[in-house]
């Protein structure tokens, strides 16, 4: 059975292929049935290999052939599969074939319905390469191939120059961070001579000490290149622009898989991570500090979709957090429930997009609880999952974190301080998104009902955001070797707080939201109130500082060097040749009698010339 | 050839003056007629000066090739005539510099 598992991204890839090559004259039905019953297979196999792996446990190796030959250097195409890979192939094929499937109504009126599958085929095939390649170049060459299809998909309403532009701040701001992985690979490869994840780990615990130079730079590098797929801090302003897809492309590759790519790399490459403390702590603080500063922002959002995308950049700082306190499991755990709720929020929110003439603004609904009851449901489960509220699978993956956190020695109390205050306020802003949106007066009749090929992934992932907590809890322990976290439980005072944390977050948020109970509107109307909220509004100002103190000096700078000396020599050149072609051309105009007389003074000189008069 | 003998000198100076002026008009007419006839006129400039040789030195080749020159000089003018139709046909005017067509 584990023979199967190259036929995983083969069948994506044969789909995706199929329907570029023709160019969108196969009829709907079909095109849906390709793109997604190939993902379907691809989960279905998944599922297959996934048992067979359980029976043993024992990590499963896969060559097919060498890549390329390059003197000491020859990365195969390989794939590795374990714990950690498994996980992440199931989040990718389970959860990309149900929003495939909401894919399949959500677009039926698009016309480029066909060109739409084919980048969303093609995304899965990356993706799948990226979590089960061997060796970093081929997770490298996965790593690039998301970002393209990301590029392709979030630009994919092309003729709004917007979407366009969104598209590629995407791709370019992810580049910087992904500069930065391929530097780090570079160094990995020139100090321990090889790139294959398992042989690298162990040269590494046998070359490097702990707290030695190399493995903090090598690891701080690694980290920028997952902190600018991750869309955390200082890389993360790409993500709330990548709205600008098409929603079940914000749910399968913004919210549920590509972003959460660096958390992979870091949870995959930890024994180097191990090696470096300091480079494990910057994780940790970027993760916290993210994850504030987007759940301040997603308070003050009152875009559906902005809304979600700064909630996801949030969750993800979760996840670092997590990371960079060792707790790897609870990280991939968290990761793999966030797919859940998260893809679920996002569909759901593009349910709500879709059945109200794509309004986007939050404070132009209200009242939908009865009117959409489906998505409603949905919803509400997505937000409390993410929110927390006990016995969600939200719940048990960030209290996991949270308790862990608290356990690090050292800052580790505060990185729990700050990690409760980010579930106090992700328990606001969803439940403030929750009550706009769903309770209140009816602003808006929604002109149709999602159909069955929505309900069915939406009550799918209600049901996987309720439980996924249960049964994704045995799966963890599964993910690779990681170090066991100590059995010392902290106590019963602290895990009470935890709890306790997003309950009173809810309630702040039906008071302020619902209720009506507390009037908050003199407190955001004063000056600072307002100065604030917009300073929260626009991402703690992010955008414009890039742009004020990276993009305008760059252009300006640009500018200045368009005219270059070198040029000049160059131009003379033109110039001159520009200058005889015009002379030359003069002489060969077709007059007659030029001819002749330039003949007739030609021969004066020869005969002169010959006679040795000059 | 007891007649007065016209020196070899002058000849050849009338032969360099005709050529001149066939040239100058080569050069400087623009109706094709006239450029036709200063090539007339070169041609037999330079068949005097065939002559005058071929009598100078006592040879039949001077008058030979003068035979020669004569019937080029008709050929030619059969194909320039020919010529000359056309380009008045075509555009309406005997003058060279109409007939150019270049944008040079």
């Amino acid at each position: 059975m584990l023979k199967l598992l190259p036929l995983i991204p083969l069948f994506p890839l044969v789909s995706s292929i199929i329907l570029m090559v023709t160019l969108g004259k196969l009829p709907k039905r079909m095109v849906a049935i390709l793109g997604a019953g190939s993902v379907g297979m691809a989960a279905l196999i998944t599922l297959l290999v996934g048992l067979a792996f359980m029976e043993t446990g024992q990590p499963h190796h896969q060559v097919l052939w060498t890549w390329m030959r390059v003197g000491e250097f020859s990365p195969d195409i390989a794939f590795y599969l374990d714990g950690l890979t498994l996980v992440m192939m199931s989040v990718i094929t389970g959860v990309g074939f149900l929003i495939h499937l909401f894919s399949t109504e959500f677009m039926e009126d698009d016309n480029s319905f066909s060109r739409y599958f084919a980048y969303l085929n093609m995304f899965v095939f990356a993706m799948l390469i990226l979590v089960m390649a061997d060796n970093l170049l081929l997770l490298y060459l996965g790593w690039e191939g998301v970002g393209a299809c990301s590029y392709l998909l979030v630009g994919f309403w092309y003729q709004n120059p917007d979407n366009g532009a969104a598209a590629r701040k995407a791709f370019v701001v992810t580049r910087i961070g992904d500069t930065a992985m391929a530097v780090g690979l570079f160094l990995l490869f020139t100090e321990l001579g090889t790139l294959d994840i398992q042989p690298l780990a162990e040269a590494a615990k046998s070359q490097w000490e702990v707290g030695d130079t190399l493995p903090v730079v090598a690891c701080l590098l690694l980290l920028g290149g997952a902190v600018g797929k991750s869309a955390q801090l200082p890389l993360h302003t790409w993500l709330p622009d990548a709205m600008a897809g098409p929603t079940p492309v914000s749910a399968l590759i913004h919210a549920a898989t590509m972003v959460t790519a660096g958390v992979y790399l870091i949870a995959r490459t930890h024994e180097l991570f191990l090696l470096a403390p300091p480079a494990m702590l910057a994780v940790a603080l970027v993760g916290l500090i993210t994850s504030l500063m987007a759940a301040f922002t997603a308070l003050n959002q009152h875009d559906i979709k902005r809304i979600l995308a700064y909630s996801t950049i949030s969750q993800i700082g979760y996840m670092f957090l997590a990371l960079g306190v060792g707790a790897w499991a609870a990280g991939i755990f968290h990761l793999v429930t966030h797919a859940f709720f998260k893809a679920l929020l996002f569909l759901a929110a593009g349910a709500v997009i879709h059945c109200l003439h794509h309004e986007h603004n939050i404070f132009k609904m209200g009242g939908l609880r009865t009117r959409l009851p489906v998505v409603f449901w949905s919803f509400l489960i997505g937000s409390a999952a993410l929110a927390a509220l006990p016995l969600t699978s939200g719940f048990f993956s960030k209290d996991m974190i949270l308790l862990q956190a608290y356990e690090l020695p050292g800052v580790g109390p505060w990185l729990w301080v700050g990690g409760l205050l980010g579930a106090l306020l992700t328990a606001m802003y969803s439940f403030r998104l929750v009550f706009v949106v769903f309770f209140g007066e009816t602003k808006m009749e929604p002109d149709k009902q999602p159909g069955v090929r929505m309900a069915v992934p939406l009550s799918l992932l209600c049901v996987l955001a309720l439980v996924g907590g249960f049964f994704a809890l045995p799966l963890v322990p599964l993910a690779s070797a990681f170090p066991v976290a100590s059995e010392h439980h902290p106590s019963h005072l602290i895990e009470g707080i935890s709890i306790a944390v997003p309950l009173i977050g809810l309630a702040i948020a039906y008071f302020i939201f619902l209720g009506g109970q507390w009037k908050v509107d003199g407190l955001v109307n004063s000056a600072s109130g307002q100065m604030l909220r917009k300073f929260w509004f626009s991402g703690w100002a992010m955008d414009w500082l890039y742009d004020k103190f990276w993009v305008q000096p760059y252009k300006s700078l640009t500018h200045l060097l368009r005219r270059e000396c070198m040029d000049d020599i160059y131009n003379t050149i033109v110039k001159f040749c520009q200058l005889l072609y015009r002379v030359f051309s003069y002489t060969q105009a077709g007059r007659l009698r030029w001819y002749a007389t330039s003949m007739v003074f030609g021969m004066i000189v020869v005969i002169a010339l010959l006679q040795g008069v000059i | 050839m007891g007649s007065v003998s016209i020196p070899l000198d002058h000849v050849l100076l009338l032969s360099a003056l005709l050529f001149i002026c066939g040239l100058l008009g080569l050069m400087m007419r623009r109706n094709i007629i006239f450029i036709l006839i200063s090539l007339e006129v070169m041609l037999n400039s330079s068949a005097v000066a065939f002559v005058a040789a071929g009598a100078r030195w006592g040879q039949p080749d001077g008058q030979i090739v003068f035979m020669l020159i004569l019937a080029v000089a008709a050929a030619e003018v059969a194909v320039g005539l020919g010529l000359v139709l056309q380009i008045q046909r075509r555009f309406k005017s005997l003058d060279m510099d109409d007939a150019n067509r270049m944008r040079g």
